[in-house]
């Protein structure tokens, strides 16, 4: 069982979506985060003074997915969401410990 | 002083007064477009959204008070075709039984009310600079030579006695609204949809940001039509003008009450629940329909006709959806074609001709459409009228604008 992560460009989030569902995935916690990475900030101009908006507008996504689930999660993530710019994101994976599925007290693969 | 030149003089200033009055109520209606525009875009798109509003009323004042008001109004032949070109605002002519300034000032708040139309139907997806430039021919010839055709007495709108054709449309269902929604309609034309919104599962919903903001507007609006309406009576100064203006105020309220109440039923039987924007689009078809003629049906016949206008909108709004003409805040529907209906149900309460109706709307309609579509051209292939498919995705505020509108928080090193 493990924990992914995935922060992607907020306009492929709809294609990412898409693909999850096609591959079978049946839950996603999605949320609009800013963040600093490789990409380039831009730099603006309010009321005539210069500033860079370094921290960049992205889309966070995390999924929990079975050890047999997660090279195919991992590989339709990177296809639908790879531009090839600076700024497609990244992807962290760490192990769940336990899960629980509060509405029936199953664990674990049974409670994903 | 005679007893006839103090009655004149005082003719003179309840005029004055009334049109100010009217003008500036109509002046807010500025801000209920960009409420509700802004409410409707998505958040990525605000920003930009608003600075165009303000831009385009600020450019529609300048270049009609410098080009649009003398084409429209001043130095031209009755029942012509060809208006004169000339610059600026006449003096007040003696005998006059209002003040010039106030005619201009009255008009000027017509043109940005057609400009604003515009801005929300080609939102989120084209450039501010194009739109500005735009907004310059818009306001300064194309409006006006419509303008002096009929409300400027050329041969559309004089009297049959004069040699015209006796077009009637009071306070600008068709010369004002349906011509924004013409110009609209052309720009929208060349532009196409906002990304991903017609694909190969059919329409994507992109819900407005904003429904406070949507409804403010919506409010704003309603409020600020009973200046545009009632404020084309033009004169104050008799018995029978102060019962026609309150007649016009209850039969406009009354229209844009119907429109919201039609489509709330529409939107809970159709699509089961009760759509805010679609009311609201409701209430603007109704207050659209009836602004031809606020004036002639009774109240219960303005009820009837909001209801049909909004109805017919109500309809429209999923047909352009249909057939792929990207519209994000209805205005086509609501102006261009809650205005035709408008300009159609008059005969049923003047002495007008269908026909003669019919004709009105397709010259006008056609003048707008084709100059605008001109001009919409030209600017595409000069300098592109349509923002990069990168900042259309990463939104025109920060690509636009370079401010988003509800910034948390910026990085940068300081």
């Amino acid at each position: 069982m493990y924990w992914l992560t995935a922060i992607v460009r907020p306009f492929k989030l709809n294609d990412v979506y898409n693909r999850l569902i096609e591959e079978g995935i049946g839950g996603m916690t999605v949320s609009e985060v800013k963040g600093l990475g490789s990409q380039r900030a831009t730099t603006e101009v309010y009321r005539g003074n210069e500033y860079s908006n370094d921290f960049i507008p992205k889309i966070k996504i995390e999924i929990a997915v079975s050890e047999d689930a997660l090279d195919n999660v991992i590989d339709s993530i990177i296809e639908s969401s790879k531009t090839g710019k600076p700024g497609d994101g990244k992807i962290f994976i760490s192990k769940i410990q336990q899960a629980y599925r509060i509405r029936t007290n199953e664990i674990d693969l049974d409670a994903l | 002083m005679s007893t006839e030149a103090l009655v004149n003089e005082h003719n003179y200033i309840f005029n004055t007064l009334f049109l100010l009055f009217s003008g500036a109520l109509v002046m807010w209606m500025a801000a209920g477009f960009s409420m509700l525009e802004a409410g409707l875009v998505r958040s990525k798109n605000t920003t930009e959204i608003l600075t165009k509003n303000i831009l385009l009323y600020a450019l529609a004042c300048i270049a009609y008070q410098a080009f649009g008001f003398d084409i429209m109004y001043q130095d031209s032949e009755t029942a012509g075709w060809l208006p004169s070109f000339g610059f600026g605002i006449e003096a007040t002519a003696e005998g006059a039984t209002q003040s010039r300034d106030v005619d201009f000032f009255f008009q000027v708040v017509f043109v940005a009310t057609a400009m604003s139309i515009v801005s929300g139907a080609v939102a989120e997806r084209m450039k501010l600079s194009a739109f500005l430039i735009f907004a310059i021919f818009m306001t300064a010839v194309i409006y006006p030579v419509e303008g002096y055709w009929t409300w400027g007495a050329g041969f559309l709108g004089a009297s049959v006695e004069d040699g015209g054709l006796g077009f009637s449309d009071f306070a600008g269902s068709a010369i004002v609204h349906m011509a924004g929604a013409m110009a609209a309609l052309s720009g929208v034309l060349l532009l196409g949809p906002r990304k991903g919104r017609y694909g190969s599962k059919g329409v994507k919903a992109m819900p407005g940001a904003n429904m406070p903001l949507v409804a403010l507007g919506t409010f704003i609006l309603w409020m600020g039509w009973l200046g545009f309406n009632g404020g084309s009576q033009l004169t104050l100064n008799s018995t029978g003008d102060a019962d026609a203006i309150a007649r016009i105020f209850v039969n406009t309220n009354a229209a844009a009450a119907a429109g919201a109440i039609c489509a709330y039923l529409l939107s809970t039987v159709l699509y089961g629940k009760a759509d805010l924007t679609l009311i609201v689009n409701g209430a603007l078809a109704g207050l659209v329909t009836i602004t031809a003629a606020p004036d002639s049906p009774t109240p219960t016949l303005a009820v009837l006709f909001g209801a049909i206008g909004a109805s017919i909108a109500f309809f429209a709004i999923k047909f352009f959806d249909k057939i792929e003409i990207d519209d994000p805040v209805g205005a086509i529907s609501v102006h261009g074609v809650a205005g035709i209906v408008g300009v159609m149900l008059v005969p049923f309460t003047k002495d007008v001709s269908f026909l003669t109706q019919l004709i009105g709307i397709v010259v006008i309609g056609s003048w707008v459409f084709g100059s605008s579509l001109a001009v919409w051209f030209v600017v595409k292939k000069l300098f592109g009228i349509r923002i990069s498919e990168q900042d259309e995705y990463d939104g025109a505020d920060a690509t636009e604008c370079g401010v988003e509108a509800y910034p948390e928080f910026v990085g940068g090193k300081n």
